[in-house]
């Protein structure tokens, strides 16, 4: 039981950097970023194609994937997402979602559905041994990272003069550049870092998933709920609940299979009946 | 210091400004004074380039504002006191301070923020919004004279606040002025507005109707506040 809440915790930790990076941007631009998991889908398949067509392996592209989906977020956001500021929300649904499709069906015309091998990186392949079972490291790995990362953003946001600068974007767009500070010089960076954030994600799954260029739709529906049950906006709240999700899953899998797959949506509707603000919403605002 | 001429300033369909002209002279107390509605916050937010509507010139001495976004007028030293006061609950009470960047030559220091607001640097690590309503107004205050802006839109500092904090903020602008500083002051409190003030502009449905000064004001107190409506 210990093993598969483990298992739970590293499937959270995907749902944790996809919903930090979704909670970052819809607090920044507003928008609710439907091509979040193709980016994810990307990041994946970046690895991949490093590999496989110019011999990079996984520790670079654990870099350089992120970076460069990064600077196709802050494309992306200049030439598209910054004209939907100030229409119906319903737009960005319509352009996210429209984004999504198009990058999945590029994927597909040049890799099919068919899933795709990405072997573990060497020094990561054996076992550790956690005292009461041994664990493949590489999912200890990419556990340990996840945290790392949430817990440097989290950091970022709090303790920084850019974290403050966000913070109050946020919170308050309008007064904010009342008081002097030029919010949309910092949209395209947060759009970007949140887009990097899923391209990480993507890399780390590469390994112990199956490449395909549907992984990122299917995955992105949990991550939506993730992001409800944390509180929309809630960066803290997104990543706590990131992972509570993958291990309420996990464990939900092992005693009543049945429900595995709806669990998440009870419990989604559970907290929105109990919290209509999710457990961290508004009210605490991005603390 | 602040020129405003011939601003007009609509919401939809309705027009709240007519063709509004009116001075502030570098050092001056100025308070708009008018019912609800008549405009005064509306035309605080356009001198902050907030109001994307708006036709007319205005200018910060002798630099036309009209073209400039709203940061781009903050950074030229105009410091605003929202009517709202506008402090944030993702901030903490320092933070809120040193959020705005330092546009003027004289800003105050922290230590003197707080040497003059004690009760913000014995909160200043609590969420800005947990302050009472009175704490979150010196706050927005000290907020822009940390940042050593020139001129001050600040809109209805003493609303709803206890005679004793409404003292003080008098106290706080009498300061302000004896730096050099502008204010452009919307005031319902005539009797304050009077006590701090050095002239004032009446503003009925969008128009300044009148131009008083203190005399002026303590003399036909009881018509003006029949007029306001108090």
């Amino acid at each position: 039981m210990i093993e598969q809440a483990f298992n739970g915790l590293v499937g959270g930790a995907f749902y944790a950097l996809l919903a930090l990076g979704l909670a970052v941007i819809f607090g920044m631009l507003g928008v609710v970023n439907f091509a979040h998991g193709a980016f994810y889908m990307l990041g994946a398949f970046g690895a991949f194609i490093l590999l496989d067509s110019f011999g990079i392996g996984f520790w670079a592209a654990l870099v350089i994937v992120p970076v460069l989906l990064g600077l196709v977020g802050m494309a992306l956001e200049r030439l598209l997402i910054r004209r939907l500021s100030g229409l119906d929300p319903l737009y960005g649904f319509l352009l996210t979602f429209g984004l999504a499709l198009i990058l999945q069906d590029l994927v597909r015309r040049q890799y099919g559905v068919q899933s795709q091998q990405y072997a573990r990186p060497e020094l990561l392949g054996g076992t550790l041994n956690l005292g009461l079972f041994d664990y493949p490291a590489y999912q200890v790995f990419v556990l340990a990272l996840s945290a790392v990362v949430c817990g440097a953003v989290w950091l970022l946001l709090t303790r920084t003069k850019i974290g403050m600068i966000v913070r109050a974007s946020t919170e308050k767009p309008e007064l904010t550049r009342a008081l002097g500070i030029d919010v949309s010089r910092w949209v395209t960076p947060v759009f970007g870092f949140g887009i990097a954030l899923a391209g990480l994600a993507g890399v780390l799954a590469a390994p112990m998933r199956a490449i395909n260029p549907l992984m990122g739709g299917d995955l992105i529906i949990v991550v939506f709920a993730v992001v409800v049950i944390g509180g929309l906006g809630s960066v803290f709240g997104s990543v706590a609940a990131g992972f509570l999700i993958g291990l309420v899953s996990a464990l939900g899998n092992l005693y009543v299979p049945a429900l595995s797959q709806t669990l998440v949506f009870i419990l989604m509707a559970a907290v929105l009946l109990w919290r209509p603000a999710g457990l961290f919403g508004r009210q605490e605002g991005l603390t | 210091m602040l020129t405003v001429e011939n601003l007009s300033a609509w919401y939809g369909e309705a027009q709240v400004l007519r063709e509004v002209s009116l001075q502030v002279a570098e050092g001056e107390i100025v308070t708009l004074v008018g019912r609800n509605g008549a405009g005064k916050t509306t035309l605080l937010r356009c001198v902050m380039g907030l109001h994307a509507r708006v036709g007319g010139a205005m200018s910060l001495r002798g630099a036309d504002l009209t073209a400039l976004p709203p940061h781009r007028r903050a950074r030229l030293g105009i410091g605003w006191v929202p009517d709202d006061r506008g402090v944030y609950a993702t901030l903490s009470v320092e933070e809120n301070l040193l959020l705005p960047p330092v546009t003027g030559p004289e800003p105050w220091s922290m230590e003197e923020i707080y040497a003059a607001f004690p009760r913000l640097k014995e909160r200043r690590r609590s969420p800005g919004t947990r302050l009472s309503g009175g704490e979150q107004q010196m706050l927005a205050m000290a907020r822009v004279l940390r940042t050593g802006s020139r001129l001050l839109l600040c809109d209805e500092p003493t609303e709803g606040l206890a005679p004793v904090i409404v003292e003080q903020i008098g106290d706080i602008l009498r300061q302000v002025k004896d730096r050099g500083v502008t204010v452009l002051l919307v005031e319902q409190n005539v009797h304050f507005a009077a006590s701090v003030a050095d002239r004032h502009y009446l503003l009925a449905e969008g128009r300044v109707v009148d131009a008083l000064d203190n005399a002026e004001v303590r003399a036909r107190q009881d018509e003006l506040l029949e007029h306001l409506g108090i």
